[in-house]
């Protein structure tokens, strides 16, 4: 059969986009001798047809008569003088390529066949580089080698397209006998991140049974029980020594976050703690569920994959929530190293953080969009010390109906998958999640790497919607971390399943079953289907081209039983396998740092101070990053992320309407400061909350149906100072939970977030605690923005000013850390909340703004340039501590529970009544000049600065190419 | 009065049917979202309908390049139907990924017809001269009196977003006849109706494009998201604004259904 090669280009005179993306990025790896980077499309097609259709193929479907030329069979280097490398990327044996599959349908289309299609990437770099300069650019910009092949010149051949198919050969392991030493190594060998204790567990598990194990029991073992499934840490027993007091807990989130939710009962809380993503009420009809996951360890190796996987998988998660959730908004918080670190001083083995960002951005960017969900909320957070573990948290929220919020799976019921086809992507990931990481992971655990299909994603969410609604299937669940394996195993828990591996659809031949039934391959959810609804329920899917396939059953005999071709090859009692974890106790210790305030002289201004502090990466605005998101479609969108009069201001949460019909909708937000958790994780997490509450009222959203979610992303917490500033948050999480009266209903947790590092040092991120929340606003009509509004109106903060620079980014950019963390008087907080609520509802406050980080100087001018006006403050009327002294604490305390707003001179007097026995004065006014200027006592012009000056301050740092 | 139908063209991967149908409803009409498959099983049910809108998204992933998919599999299994569609009067709306179809299948600008060899292509749409996807809202000037979506001489101002949204021409005499022929449906323009570079021209379209109409004037295709601006509170700070904020996407779907209302 004859096998065609065509290659594609850009026509001279359009830009080769890809070219230039590689070219950068070989840039920023700090080979500087590649002058410029050809790229090209290769499609490699095995058919019988004859030239004349091949013509057409190259030219009516896969060259663009206007921007592309083509060229038959394989294009020697260009003629001239300078050295020319040929690399050209194909996927590895097998590999799903839906590019591929699109031309074949499409050649069909034209009524053609092809018995084959592959496609890949050819790059001609242009300029004097060694091979092996070559195959770092291959490796590390060009190639992902856990899904591709690299071939160089044009001569090597590429990979075929033909696999190995797999032979039953079962793997037992004779573990009744191991000694401690013996378990301890098996643990090692098979990468199952179990412990000794956990591995004793399992080898009497196996004496009492009196047999060996299979390798396919031991890896579900590994999974179900791992860190990332189990939370063994969270939920231990625990001693914490806190200052020399002793503390016991018996179950760590049971008593804290979880009890706040138990303790405040709210009647509008659907569903919390149980399913894939906590539910809330939402209105009649519906009801709303939100969860945020972490995907640090996949991002840290494969930027763009781990990330856009990341935003993949959460996206299951309110797909698999009760009978299944319409997916509404993404939120994406990062957290980055140093962008600007010297690529030398980039440990081995870690990527530079600017390729991690653009590679994790872009990431999201291609997931999100494709979806079709907008991505609504973020926040990004730079600090050294995570260059080797960059964080990548991913939030979803979606919508189901009111009676679809619980699901009940019956014996009887088929197991189906649908969607995705389960390949050797993936494997290991919730098992290697939970360990450290090391210089070697990139190498080892390259499989570890998911592979996205955004558009198989999306096929299968339109045809579960419609299966839903035509209640066609009894349960259903995500296939994420631990793949199959978690899915059925949690499904089945009180019943009990049988699964034939062999039934899975594969993408490609050679995978062994447990391979099959690890694989954390993405696009796939597993449904509980009634026998009489199989045949509507294929048809629904084959009608939009969805794969579905019944791959067993559930049982009543309360095992998992796991077949290939009718071979028993594992079985485990789901008794065992869920409750058969044992119980950990733990020591945890918090010792408050002896740190004190660092002696900064005064100064006559603060104006070089201000424009330091709002061009710092974690003040400066997002929009590079912003602008790739689509935050609009789906229609919904009433308050954007950028607002303002030039649409380019720092929202405080964003607000969807859910239901293009009706005026209800939904506040998002967050809150972190991982530089408070250095002096104080408790404050860090009540800071966090205060925070995120504050960015929801400042829109107009109710503080009284505010529903919070925690992600813990700590280091190694085997270590009791690690541990004890995670008991600390968790405590701040309680308090922060009751004195809001907001229930956390989700949460998840990333532990041992460590880089052993080649020299044999570990760089451990910092305690980093992220508060995600939402509340309903009844009508959206009444939401305000932060941007200043109007000439004439007043200024007024709301809330009091302390001494309380610790932490801050006026310490930060001084080099100094400071004590005094903000503290939250939790009681005027959540009052202060209520009444901000109550003013904007009633529409006595035009702007308002949430006062944070930089403090009330930065909120000030954030305020001013956003709304194309000048803001005159006059600080006297600041309401603040008596402690509060000098004009650096007023500008720049961090202070929570504080609300900058904007009033009508009009809506004074209404505005102050409803203000009464709270911490507030009038700070100034909006003025047509276009200046913020601020004096404090004695008509002292602290900071006097042009609007211009402040954005692009503000504007410039992250404004990338 | 006999209601106005209009179907939403659904495939694999495209994602802003839901919101352009609710769009056509508030414009009056009744609208359906179809699926490729189910049309190409029946392309009858194209004859009680009187709008058909290929709607935003990234049909099948944008494989090989934006819309050339789903625009070959219009091109070999509805050609004829759509051509029909259009000479009985019909209307169609090509908006985002659904503009960037039509142009790949010829039927816009749809010189004499859109009858084309295939490598005669007149106008492609490629990618952004900024390289990357980029969510923002631009204002738009109409450059046409005679394409029935359009309210002459009205400004308006919708988001665009998208990563391959850059009109190029074959040549420099495709784009005078775009011109003269008045196939140039709006321009991107700054807020006081001026051409300009970026942000103004978010994707470097030549001669500032953003849609164009065939020479019925009755097919428009846009990059542009005239849904995504129906409703007061979808505009980028609406909070500003005091009375001054009619929703500019409606005129394009009303102006759709009014046209379908005096016609038939």
């Amino acid at each position: 059969m004859k096998q065609w090669r065509f290659e594609i280009c850009n026509r001279s005179g359009f830009d080769d986009v890809g070219g230039q993306g590689v070219l950068e990025d070989i840039k920023e790896l700090g080979i500087k001798s590649v002058e410029s980077v050809c790229s090209a499309r290769v499609y490699l097609i095995e058919a019988d047809f004859d030239r004349d259709f091949a013509m057409r193929v190259v030219e009516e479907l896969l060259t663009d008569a206007v921007c592309d030329e083509y060229f038959i069979g394989r294009s020697d280097a260009p003629a001239g003088p300078m050295q020319a490398t040929i690399v050209e990327v194909h996927l590895k044996s097998g590999v799903t390529d839906p590019v591929a599959d699109s031309v074949a349908m499409a050649i069909a289309d034209m009524g053609g066949k092809a018995e084959s299609v592959r496609t890949a990437r050819k790059y001609i770099l242009l300029g004097t580089i060694s091979q092996s300069q070559a195959e770092t650019i291959a490796r590390r910009v060009l190639a992902n080698d856990c899904i591709e092949d690299v071939i160089y010149g044009t001569d090597a051949e590429p990979p075929s397209p033909h696999t190995r198919p797999y032979e039953l050969n079962i793997g037992r392991i004779p573990i009744a006998g191991l000694d401690d030493a013996g378990l301890v190594k098996l643990s090692k060998r098979r990468d199952l991140f179990l412990d000794l204790r956990e591995m004793r567990t399992i080898r009497d598990y196996y004496s009492e049974s009196g047999r060996d194990a299979t390798d396919i029991e031991l890896e579900t073992l590994a999974q179900t029980w791992s860190e990332h499934c189990v939370h063994k840490t969270l939920t231990s027993s625990i001693d914490l020594d806190f200052d020399g007091r002793q503390i016991h807990f018996d179950n760590l989130l049971k008593e804290t976050v979880f009890k706040a939710t138990k303790d405040l009962n709210k009647d509008w809380c659907i569903s919390v703690f149980a399913d894939n993503a906590g539910v809330v009420a939402f209105d009649d009809e519906d009801a709303i569920c939100f969860k945020v996951e972490t995907h640090n360890h996949p991002s840290a190796l494969d930027p763009y994959g781990g990330a856009a996987t990341g935003i993949g998988g959460v996206l299951r998660d309110p797909m698999g929530t009760g009978m299944g959730a319409k997916p509404i908004a993404n939120t994406d918080i990062f957290c980055f190293g140093n962008p600007d670190i010297k690529l030398d001083d980039v440990p081995k083995g870690v990527l530079h953080p600017r390729r991690i960002m653009k590679g994790v951005v872009a990431g999201v960017r291609d997931y999100g969009n494709r979806m079709g969900v907008p991505t609504v909320n973020g926040a990004v957070c730079f600090d050294d010390r995570y260059m080797a573990n960059p964080l990548v948290f991913c939030g979803n929220i979606g919508i189901l109906p009111n009676d679809k919020c619980f699901k009940h799976a019956q014996s009887g019921n088929l197991v189906m998958v649908v969607g995705g086809r389960t390949g050797r992507d993936g494997i290991h990931g919730a098992t290697f999640s939970s360990g450290r990481m090391t210089h070697e992971h990139e190498d080892i655990f390259s499989h570890a790497v998911q592979i996205g299909n955004p558009i198989v994603e999306k096929k299968m969410l339109d045809t579960l919607l419609a299966a839903r609604d035509a209640g066609l299937y009894e349960a259903i669940t995500d296939c994420g971390a631990g793949g199959l394996s978690s899915a059925v195993g949690e499904m089945g828990e009180k019943l009990g399943a049988e699964v034939d591996l062999e039934k899975v659809p594969l993408k490609y031949a050679g995978l062994n079953y447990t391979e099959i039934w690890i694989s954390e391959a993405q696009e796939r959810m597993v449904i509980a289907v009634k026998e009489e609804n199989l045949q509507a329920i294929s048809d629904l899917f084959a009608a939009e081209d969805v794969e579905a396939t019944v791959i067993g059953r559930f049982t009543d005999d309360r095992k998992l039983t796991l077949r290939y071709d009718g071979v028993v090859v594992g079985q485990l009692d789901m008794e065992f396998l869920h409750e058969g974890i044992c119980k950990y106790s733990r020591k945890a210790v918090w010792n408050t740092p002896k740190t004190t305030e660092p002696a900064l002289p005064a100064k006559d201004d603060y104006n070089a101070d201000l424009l330091a502090i709002l061009s710092s990466y974690n003040v400066a605005g997002k929009e590079w990053i912003i602008r790739q998101y689509d935050h609009e479609v789906q229609g919904g969108s009433v308050i954007k992320p950028l607002t303002g009069v030039n649409n380019d201001g720092p929202g405080d949460a964003a607000v969807i309407r859910p239901k293009l019909d009706s005026d209800r909708g939904i506040a998002i937000s967050c809150g972190m400061n991982p530089l408070y958790g250095d002096i104080d994780p408790y404050l860090m997490a009540l800071s966090g909350i205060d925070e995120a509450v504050r960015n929801i009222v400042s829109v107009g959203a109710r503080s009284d149906r505010i529903a919070l979610l925690d992600n813990f992303c700590w280091g190694d917490c085997r270590k009791p100072e690690t541990l004890g500033s995670l008991v600390r948050a968790a405590q701040g999480c309680f308090d922060g939970a009751m004195g809001f009266e907001a229930p956390f209903i989700s949460g998840k947790d990333s532990l041992n977030n460590e880089f052993l590092c080649d020299d044999g040092t570990t760089i451990a991120i910092p305690a980093t605690l992220l508060i995600s929340a939402f509340s309903i606003v009844d009508d959206v009509n009444t939401c305000i923005t932060m941007d200043a509004k109007e000439p004439g109106n007043l200024i007024f903060v709301v809330g009091l000013t302390l001494n309380e620079l610790g932490g801050s980014h006026y310490y930060r950019i001084h080099g100094a850390g400071g004590v005094n963390v903000p503290t939250v008087d939790i009681e005027t907080a959540a009052e202060t909340a209520r009444r901000i609520h109550l003013a904007i509802e009633r529409g006595l406050i035009v702007s308002c703004h949430d006062c944070s980080e930089g403090g009330l100087a930065v909120a000030l001018a954030e305020m001013a340039f956003a709304g194309g006006l000048g803001i005159e403050a006059d600080l006297r009327g600041l309401p603040c501590s008596d402690d509060c002294t000098g004009a650096e604490r007023r500008l720049f305390s961090e202070s929570n529970s504080r609300y900058v707003v904007e009033v009508e001179p009009a809506c004074y007097d209404a505005f102050a009544r409803l203000m009464l026995n709270l911490p507030f004065g009038q700070v100034g006014r909006v003025v047509s000049r276009q200046r913020l200027a601020i004096t404090t006592r004695r008509k002292k012009t602290v900071v006097d600065i042009d609007l211009d000056r402040l954005k692009e301050a503000w504007q410039k740092p992250l404004m990338l190419s | 009065m006999e209601q106005v139908k209009a179907i939403v063209l659904r495939a694999a991967g495209v994602n802003c049917d839901v919101e352009t149908a609710y769009a056509l409803q508030c414009a009056g009409a009744q609208a359906k979202r179809v699926h490729i498959n189910r049309m190409i099983e029946n392309p009858n049910m194209l004859d009680a309908c009187r709008i058909l809108v290929l709607p935003g998204g990234f049909s099948y992933g944008d494989d090989v390049a934006a819309g050339r998919i789903l625009a070959n599999q219009i091109v070999h299994h509805l050609a004829d139907a759509l051509r029909k569609f259009v000479d009985d009067g019909k209307l169609v709306l090509g908006i985002c990924n659904g503009f960037q179809v039509l142009v790949k299948a010829r039927i816009l600008p749809g010189f004499d017809g859109g009858a084309e060899k295939p490598t005669d292509q007149p106008v492609s749409i490629t990618n952004n001269d900024s390289g990357k996807f980029e969510d923002r809202w631009v204002y738009l000037e109409p450059a046409t009196s005679r394409c029935v979506f359009i309210e002459a001489g009205r400004r308006i101002y919708l988001p665009v977003a998208h990563a391959e949204g850059k009109v190029v021409t074959r040549d420099e005499a495709i784009l005078e006849k775009l011109d003269a022929g008045e196939h140039i449906a709006f321009r991107y323009v700054d807020s006081e109706g001026c051409e300009g570079p970026f942000p103004v021209n978010p994707n470097g379209s030549i001669d500032s494009i953003a849609g164009l109409t065939d020479s019925t004037g009755r097919v428009l295709g846009l990059m542009p998201h005239p849904e995504r601006f129906v409703h007061p509170t979808q505009h980028p700070h609406w909070t500003r604004l005091k009375d001054q904020n009619a929703p500019d996407g409606m005129t394009i779907f009303t102006n759709a259904v009014n046209f379908v209302r005096r016609n038939f």
